[in-house]
């Protein structure tokens, strides 16, 4: 019964599989949970400094920051990838690098220069592999973003702006719509545009100038807030994707895992139909033995 | 006496939110105090505790690593840093980001020599195993 045997093996082999990819989707939706917490706790912070950029864009009029100013002509653009670092999270990379590969594709059609600046492993990979001029790259950031971490390569992206070496600048993420649903995005995240800050306003908006007194000077103060503010904004994108590659992976497993539990169970049967062969076989082996004799 | 709304928040969490009395912050050029109805204020704090009056309540002390402090005259905002800052050390953060990035193009040629090397190196693991294999059935 040498093919019941190698069933058996592949069974138990699958089982393993299935049990491997159990725990992950059970790790994956206890650290969903976890994501999406840090995704709500970080929103606050978002929604106050989107406000104060707010006010402040109409407040001042002496100065107006590099990044509320929209330029007329687009030849260098920089994009903003954000990936996760590990696999095993279905589509997630895949639809978000599609996205912004597309995207790069008609730009350089364009005969637009464009540099990328990488959050995640996956991205980083698939960015230098096809060629594309990668900046700057935060990898390895774990199941907890860390602003700290951010700050360099976005510094890198901001000084470009304001240094006139890009005119644009987008953000690629993948959204969190909920457990089940995430879709990639493309933002723009320099210049600052308008409606973004508008919502900002809120109903209290109409109130009119706000006349700031600014300690020590306005600029430096003015320009603190901007960086800020789209480093919050970058952050929020992080955590967005984070919580999504959590249940992007959950859905993943469980998939797997019900596909290991179809595996088996048809694994199963042509077992037993072996097995019953054989005892068939040997019975009728038997019956013809005894009649010859 | 008045209260305003005071928002403490960090990119992380929010830290306090709720109605206040009285607040002192550290502020770049010093410390301020803030009663309802300041003047429209915006200033950098410096890391330093921020002492905050609730109304029947006791004094409370945070603490925050520095940020900006925005004030109207209802509504106060700290928007409180989680990491330490500073131009030079972004500055810093920056140039090292940029290293990173110029030696991993650097190394992107000998990263897809070894891929090569691997993927060849797998291929022939295969076929020596083909071989073997074929060897065991001839015998």
């Amino acid at each position: 019964m040498a093919g019941s045997r190698e069933i058996r093996n592949k069974i138990k082999s699958v089982k393993n599989t299935q049990k491997i990819t159990r725990a992950m989707e059970m790790v994956a939706a206890s650290k969903m949970r976890k994501a999406q917490e840090r995704m709500r706790k970080a929103r606050p912070y978002g929604e106050k400094i989107r406000n104060v950029a707010a006010h402040m864009s109409r407040a001042y009029t002496e100065y107006r920051h590099p990044f509320l100013i929209d330029r007329d002509s687009v030849k260098r653009i920089g994009i903003v990838v954000v990936t996760s670092d590990k696999g095993l999270c279905g589509g997630l990379n895949t639809n978000v690098l599609r996205m912004a590969v597309n995207k790069m594709k008609a730009w350089e059609a364009e005969g637009e220069q464009i540099e990328v600046s990488c959050i995640g492993n996956k991205g980083f990979g698939f960015m230098s592999r096809i060629g594309a001029n990668v900046i700057s790259h935060v990898v390895s950031l774990g199941d907890t973003p860390d602003l700290e971490k951010l700050i360099g390569a976005v510094k890198v992206l901001l000084d470009g702006y304001t240094q006139d070496r890009f005119d644009r600048v987008y953000i690629f993420y993948t959204r969190f719509v909920n457990t089940m649903k995430q879709e990639p995005v493309m933002e723009q995240l320099l210049p600052l545009s308008d409606e973004r800050l508008k919502a900002g306003d809120g109903p209290k908006g109409q109130r009119g100038v706000w006349d700031y007194i600014y300690e020590p000077e306005a600029k430096p103060v003015i320009d603190d807030i901007m960086v800020r503010y789209v480093e919050a904004l970058i952050y929020q994108a992080l955590t967005e994707n984070m919580a999504s590659e959590q249940s992007a992976r959950m859905v993943a497993m469980k998939a797997a895992s019900d596909n290991a539990g179809n595996v088996i169970n048809e694994l199963t049967l042509i077992y037993n139909k072996s097995r019953q062969a054989a005892i068939t076989k040997e019975l009728s082996e038997i019956v013809g033995g005894a009649a010859a004799v | 006496m008045g209260v305003f709304h005071l928002d403490i928040v960090s990119a992380e969490e929010s830290i306090y939110s709720g109605p206040a009395e009285f607040l002192v912050a550290p502020a770049e050029a010093g410390e301020v105090g803030i009663y309802p109805q300041h003047t429209p204020m915006l200033t950098r704090i410096k890391p330093g505790s921020v002492r905050i009056k609730a109304p029947l309540q006791e004094e409370e002390l945070v603490y925050v690593s520095g940020g900006m402090l925005e004030i109207q005259p209802d509504v106060v905002t700290i928007l409180a840093d989680t990491a330490v800052r500073g131009a030079n050390l972004d500055e810093l953060k920056a140039i090292e980001a940029k290293k990173r990035a110029e030696e991993a193009m650097k190394d992107r040629s000998s990263a897809i020599e070894y891929a090569r090397a691997q993927a060849e190196l797998s291929e022939a693991i295969a076929q020596l195993a083909a071989i073997q294999k074929l060897r065991k059935r001839g015998h």
